[in-house]
C-alpha cells in the first residue's frame, strides 16, 4: 500500500470518529469518548505508517511539500491530543481534533498540485535542520490543539454569559480547566517554535544563503505573535475572550503561511532532488 | 390437587395515593419499627418482608403464601398505627408479581420520587433490604429481587437523563460553579446573608468540596454564628467591596434594599484578578448585584430566576426521559419475574 492510501484509511477513521461525535451531539448524548478516542489513535496510527512510508521515500522527515506540511501539523495535533486528551478527559476535543485532523487530511489529499513534487534528502546530511523543522511543525501541532481549546473556551463563555447550558455545551469542560490547557498549550508551543529557531538560527549564521528571506519573516512573524501573547496573558494584559480570538487568528494565518512558506523553499537545499508520486 | 403458591406483593401508601396528614399517621417511627417487624414475622403464612419507609411512603415488601396472610398484614399494620383498615385501604397502593418488581425498581430508580430522579431514595431502599436482612425477614424470593433490582436502578440511571442535572436552586448554584471552576474544592466562596437560602448555598458548596468559606453579614453576630457552623469564617460586612477581588464565588442572599455590589466595584475588584473567573450568585429579593456586572469580562452573575429556569428545564429533562426509563423496568422487572424458580415462582 502507497502512503496516501494509508493516509486515506486514517483519514476514514478521522471521519468514523467526527461522525460518532456528531451524532451523539444531534442526540444530545455525552460523546463516547471511549470509541473516539479509539477511532482517533487508530487513524493516528495509520497516519504515522502512511507519513513513515513517505520518510522512507525521501528519505527523512516527510516535510517537503504542501502535503506534507499539512500531515505532519495534523499529525502532531493529534499525537499531543491522545496525551491532553487522557490527562484531561476532554471527550469533546476528541470531537474536535477529528474533525481538524479530518479537514487537515482530506484538504491536503484532495488538491493533488500540494503533492505534485516530492523533495528527496531537503535536509542534506543535516540532522539539526531536520529537527528543526520538525520542531517547528510540532509547535504548528500543538497551536491547532490550541485554536481548538480556544474554540471550546469562546463556546464555554458564550454559555455562561447568554445562560445556555443544556444540549451540546452541557459537554464542554470547565472555562477555567480551558483557559489553564490553553495557557500551557501556548506555552509549550511558544517553547518548541523558540527550540525550533534557536537551532535553525543556528544553522543560518553557519550557511547565511541557503535561508530564504520569505519563510526567515514569516516564520520569526508567528513566532513573536505567539510569544507576545503568552507574554501579555503571563501579565494578565490579554485573557479570557480576546486571548482565545488572538490564538484562533494566529492559527489560521500560521496555516495560511505554510504555502507561501513552502513555495518560497522550492528554490533552497541545493542537495534536493524531486521523485514522482506513485500512481 | 396443587398446593397454593405463595404471592409476591407490595402493599402500603405514597405521596402518590395518599396525601400529607395521612401519610404522617402512616409513617412508622424509629421507635415502632422493631415492634411492627416483630408483630408482621409472627404472622402465619408470611414467608417473607421488608418495609419500606420514608417521608413520602410506606411500602411493605413480602411474600405471602395465600391472600388470607396479605390480608392479616394490612390488619397487623393499620393496628400499630391505630388506623381504621377501611380508611387504608381507601388510599392503599397494592401491587403483585411482575408488577410489585416494576413497581420496586421504579422507587428505586427514582421514577417515583416527588422530585424525579433524586438519588436519595435509592440509599433508602438499600437500608430497608439491609434492615430486613438484619431481621432475617428477607428469604430467597425477596433477596434476589432486591438485588436485581439494585442493578436494574444502577443501570437506568446510568443509561437514561432521569439522573442529570441538578433541581434545586443550591445544588443547580454549584453545580454552575463546577461549570466554570471544575474542581470545586480550592474555589473560595464568600456568602454574604446569613439567611436559609444562603446557606443552603453553602453546604451545597461544602458537600461538594470546597474548603475555603467565608460569611458576611449586615449582623456580624450571625455572620460568626453561621461561619462557625460551616466551619468557615466571618468577614465584617463593610469589607465586601475591597476583599471581592480574593473570591472565586461570591453568592448573595442578603436583605439589603438595594444593589449591595456595582459594577464598578466589580470592575475594579477585577482588575486585580483579570484573568480569574468570578462566579456571582444573587439570591437576594431585591437583588444585591448590579445587573451590569454581567457585562464584564469572566464575570458570570445569575439571579434566582436564571437558576429557578435552570432548575426547571433540568426537571423537564428528567420527565422526558421517564418513558424511556419505564420501558427499560418493564423489561428488567418481566425478565425477573420470568427468571424465578417455578417451584417458588411466587404467583402473580
Amino acid at each position: 500500500m502507497t502512503d496516501r492510501q494509508w493516509i486515506w484509511i486514517a483519514t476514514a477513521c478521522y471521519f468514523a470518529g467526527v461522525v460518532v461525535g456528531t451524532i451523539a451531539l444531534a442526540r444530545n448524548r455525552k460523546q463516547p469518548a471511549g470509541t473516539i478516542y479509539g477511532l482517533v489513535t487508530l487513524g493516528f496510527a495509520l497516519q504515522t505508517l502512511g507519513l513513515y512510508v513517505r520518510g522512507i521515500e525521501v528519505g527523512g522527515c516527510p516535510l517537503g511539500n504542501t502535503f506534507e506540511l499539512f500531515q505532519f501539523t495534523g499529525w502532531s495535533a493529534t499525537a499531543l491530543y491522545l496525551v491532553v486528551g487522557l490527562t484531561f478527559r476532554l471527550s469533546l476535543l476528541g470531537y474536535f481534533t477529528s474533525l481538524l485532523s479530518l479537514v487537515l487530511t482530506t484538504v491536503s489529499l484532495a488538491v493533488p498540485a500540494w503533492d505534485a513534487t516530492r523533495r528527496v534528502g531537503i535536509f542534506g546530511e543535516s540532522v539539526w535542520i531536520e529537527f528543526h523543522a520538525a520542531i517547528a511543525l510540532f509547535s504548528y501541532g500543538v497551536f491547532a490543539l490550541l485554536a481548538l481549546t480556544s474554540i471550546m473556551f469562546l463556546l464555554r463563555n458564550y454559555s455562561l454569559k447568554h445562560k445556555q447550558l443544556s444540549g451540546a455545551f452541557s459537554f464542554l469542560p470547565a472555562i477555567r480547566d480551558l483557559d489553564h490547557i490553553c495557557v500551557r498549550l501556548l506555552t509549550v508551543g511558544v517553547g518548541l517554535l523558540s527550540t525550533s529557531l534557536l537551532v535553525g538560527a543556528a544553522h543560518w549564521v553557519r550557511a547565511f544563503e541557503t535561508v530564504n528571506l520569505a519563510k526567515l519573516l514569516i516564520t520569526i512573524s508567528i513566532w513573536i505573535a505567539y510569544a507576545l501573547a503568552l507574554f501579555l496573558r503571563r501579565k494578565g494584559l490579554l485573557h479570557g475572550t480576546r486571548l482565545s480570538w488572538v490564538c484562533i487568528t494566529l492559527f489560521i494565518a500560521a496555516l495560511i503561511s505554510v504555502y507561501p512558506v513552502n513555495s518560497s523553499r522550492h528554490g533552497d537545499g541545493a542537495t534536493a532532488s524531486t521523485v514522482s508520486p506513485k500512481p | 390437587m396443587s398446593a397454593p403458591q405463595p404471592t409476591l406483593f407490595v402493599v402500603g401508601a405514597t405521596h402518590h395515593t395518599a396525601p400529607l396528614e395521612w401519610r404522617e399517621k402512616l409513617a412508622v417511627g424509629p421507635d415502632k419499627m422493631p415492634e411492627i417487624q416483630r408483630r408482621l414475622s409472627s404472622l402465619p403464612g408470611l414467608q417473607e418482608f421488608a418495609v419500606l419507609n420514608t417521608c413520602n411512603r410506606i411500602e411493605l415488601y413480602g411474600v405471602a403464601d395465600d391472600y388470607a396472610a396479605i390480608e392479616a398484614l394490612r390488619t397487623t399494620f393499620c393496628e400499630s398505627q391505630g388506623i381504621d383498615l377501611p380508611a387504608f385501604r381507601s388510599l392503599e397502593l397494592c401491587k403483585s408479581g411482575s408488577d410489585a418488581i416494576y413497581h420496586l425498581t421504579s422507587v428505586a430508580a427514582g421514577l417515583e420520587s416527588q422530585l424525579v430522579g433524586e438519588n436519595e431514595i435509592f440509599g433508602q431502599v438499600k437500608s430497608a433490604y439491609a434492615a430486613a436482612q438484619t431481621n432475617r425477614s428477607v428469604g430467597p424470593v425477596l433477596h434476589k429481587i432486591f438485588q436485581k433490582t439494585f442493578q436494574a436502578a444502577k443501570h437506568v440511571r446510568t443509561h437514561t437523563a432521569i439522573a442529570t442535572g441538578q433541581v434545586s436552586i443550591a445544588n443547580v448554584a454549584v453545580d454552575l460553579a463546577a461549570t466554570i471552576f471544575g474542581d470545586l474544592g480550592d474555589a473560595r466562596v464568600l456568602l454574604a446573608g446569613a439567611g436559609e437560602i444562603g446557606e443552603q448555598a453553602a453546604k451545597a458548596f461544602r458537600s461538594r468540596g470546597t474548603t475555603d468559606l467565608t460569611v458576611t453579614s449586615r449582623t456580624m453576630e450571625h455572620a460568626m454564628a453561621l461561619a462557625g457552623s460551616l466551619d468557615g469564617r466571618a468577614l465584617p460586612f463593610d469589607k465586601i467591596a475591597q476583599h471581592i477581588a480574593d473570591f472565586d464565588v461570591l453568592v448573595c442572599a442578603t436583605a439589603a434594599p438595594g444593589s449591595i455590589l456595582t459594577q464598578s466595584v466589580l470592575m475594579n475588584a477585577m482588575r486585580t484578578r483579570p484573568a480569574a473567573p468570578l462566579f456571582l450568585i444573587d439570591l437576594a429579593l431585591p437583588r444585591d448585584i448590579d445587573p451590569a456586572a454581567a457585562e464584564i469580562d469572566n464575570v458570570y452573575l445569575y439571579n434566582l430566576d436564571d437558576l429557578a429556569k435552570i432548575s426547571e428545564e433540568n426537571r423537564a429533562a428528567r420527565v422526558a426521559e421517564m418513558a424511556k426509563a419505564r420501558d427499560i423496568i418493564l423489561a428488567k422487572a418481566s425478565l425477573l419475574w420470568n427468571s424465578l424458580p417455578r417451584q417458588s415462582n411466587p404467583r402473580n
